[in-house]
């Protein structure tokens, strides 16, 4: 290859790698080093591992986390099986397919804060829609966000119903790769619909099972602008996770360093889930 | 005997429950929707009781207009939507044909550090991205909410795939013609990758169009606040306004992307379904 376009490659590639060197690249570093070398609002205050020793010791955080990760374990898998059922349905031959699929497509292209005020009048204890429907059944209601023991499923509950919808275009790419042929082998067999959802269908999603899966759980860290509308992480933490106790630190306490190290524990764990996709792809080669 | 009279039997009621479970899911996933619809053009007193001879009324769309400067969010939303992906065009189809048409060294690396943006979004990095935003002094400006995000991985990647389809043989054949590097781009690479521009263009205007985190610490007034952060204020319980107004503060601000939506209907879903196919 000639030295020309060795260059020309390079040029071409420049602006974008500039851009993201310095918005991607670059600030993993100085978070990295940040963490090490600050503490509140003060820069290059020398090595130091108390930013580490605070976050072992801070109980907030071990809250924020373990809610991060229950918050990950249950809207994931939830939010994937009803895209699979989603996804069955639309590709099947039910009435009024392409309505259905607008519906539940809808929550996906709806901004989360917008859709999050609506559902704020759904949860709100006196007048809300959940509690007037339980009145119905002569229940007096719960307080959907300010009970610590609720407030956390009341954010997975809006995100699943944001979610579900996005996961099965996954899911319905994926149905419309399947060859009919396979399903009138299995009829001639006489196999039932079950026989054929278990022997042909789940086995051949499994590749977009294991993608989405991944991305969802790389989606589950990253969401939390509802956080904003439905309960600022409240009470008392029960609803706090990571990305949002990040922002809360850096721009309601100002203190950057705190900020710096809860983001290195956010990277390494998004760059494990990472780690994980591109071994998941390394074997979805190797299924076909 | 009777199990085979009973199959199909069987076999038609459960198709029937799975219809009436597939519906009742899509009215749960239809009905926050419906019900700002319902909220926004009756009056407030009829916001939970739903009576069919409610009046209908347009006085809580006039009452949201006055409370909150939507014309202006409205106004940067579309500057900052479109500002991103302008640029965002331009990058990926410089880099997307580099990676996919020229050998040079270290390709691989290059292409391993684009794809970390995929993972590692820029509101992750929300402190220090906002420490560069300020030193370049670009908070609260439309090039600063859009800088993070210019160079999309995902964009180069698409159009990576896309321009790797294309036959060598066009470009050759140009290059014979006399057309220059840019010129092969422009006129062979880009015309044939349309509906990858189609494409990525929707997915970039649902993200940006719905983005709120980086906005809302990019931004700090009207000058430059978009729909998402401006709704955020707008319907904070403390601002004192009822759930009608919000409703119809909410359908008023979804209400371009929804209508972009209902005409590409189509387009959208299967550009996610591109999205998917990584």
């Amino acid at each position: 290859m000639s030295r020309n376009q060795q260059i020309y490659a390079w040029l071409l590639l420049l602006p974008a790698l500039s851009l993201l060197a310095a918005f991607t690249h670059i600030p993993m570093i100085t978070t990295f080093w940040r963490s090490f070398t600050s503490s509140g609002m003060q820069n290059n205050t020398g090595f130091t591992w108390e930013n580490y020793r605070y976050l072992y010791e801070d109980d907030v955080f071990w809250q924020v986390l373990s809610n991060s990760l229950w918050y990950a374990a249950i809207t994931v898998p939830v939010s994937m099986f009803l895209a699979l059922g989603m996804a069955l349905w639309v590709n099947s031959k039910i009435h009024g397919k392409s309505i259905l699929r607008l519906a539940y497509f809808t929550p996906t292209i709806l901004p989360m804060i917008s859709v999050a005020n609506i559902w704020l009048f759904f949860y709100t204890p006196e007048i809300g829609l959940f509690n007037e429907l339980l009145s119905w059944f002569g229940h007096h209601g719960y307080n959907w966000l300010g009970d610590p023991d609720l407030s956390l499923y009341s954010l997975m509950l809006m995100t699943i119903w944001k979610e579900a919808g996005f996961f099965m275009i996954f899911y319905l790419a994926a149905l419309q790769t399947i060859s009919p042929d396979l399903y009138q082998a299995a009829s001639i067999e006489g196999a039932s619909r079950w026989t054929n959802l278990r022997r042909i269908t789940l086995p051949l999603l499994m590749p977009t099972t294991l993608f989405v899966l991944v991305n969802a759980f790389l989606n589950a860290f990253k969401l939390v602008d509802h956080l904003f509308i439905l309960t600022k992480g409240g009470p008392n933490n029960a609803s706090n996770l990571l990305l949002y106790y990040i922002y809360e630190n850096a721009f309601s306490f100002f203190d950057t360093a705190y900020a710096a190290v809860l983001t290195v524990v956010l990277l390494i764990l998004l760059i494990a889930l990472a780690a994980l996709q591109f071994g998941v792809i390394e074997r979805r080669v190797h299924y076909r | 005997m009777f199990i085979t009279k009973l199959t199909p039997l069987l076999n038609h009621t459960a198709s029937g429950l799975s219809t009436l479970l597939a519906w009742l899911l899509g009215i749960f996933w239809i009905f926050p929707l419906i019900y700002a619809l319902w909220a926004a053009i009756h009056p407030p007193e009829y916001a939970t009781r739903f009576a069919l001879n409610a009046p209908l009324s347009m006085e809580n769309f006039h009452a949201a207009w006055e409370q909150a400067p939507f014309v202006s969010y409205m106004l940067n939303t579309v500057a900052i939507t479109l500002l991103i992906l302008v640029f965002q065009l331009v990058l990926c189809t410089l880099a997307g044909y580099a990676l996919a048409r020229i050998r040079f060294r270290g390709r691989g690396l290059v292409f391993a550090l684009i794809l970390m943006q995929l993972m590692i979004v820029p509101e992750i990095l929300i402190v220090e991205n906002y420490q560069t935003l300020a030193s370049l002094q670009a908070i609260d400006t439309y090039i600063g909410v859009g800088l993070p995000y210019l160079a999309s991985a995902f964009g180069i990647f698409l159009l990576r795939q896309t321009f790797k389809t294309i036959p060598q043989e066009l470009e050759d054949a140009a290059r014979i013609e006399g057309c220059s590097n840019l010129q092969i781009i422009w006129k062979v690479y880009v015309p044939l990758a349309k509906p990858t521009y189609l494409a990525f263009s929707l997915v970039s205007i649902s993200y940006h169009w719905n983005n709120f985190l980086w906005p809302l610490v990019a931004t700090n007034t009207e000058n430059s606040r978009p729909l998402t952060v401006g709704m955020a204020i707008f319907g904070a319980p403390e601002s004192g306004v009822d759930w009608s107004v919000i409703s119809a503060g909410t359908l008023i601000s979804v209400a371009p992307l929804l209508i972009v939506f209902l005409v590409f209907q189509r387009q959208f879903v299967q550009s996610f379904m591109r999205a998917g196919v990584k």
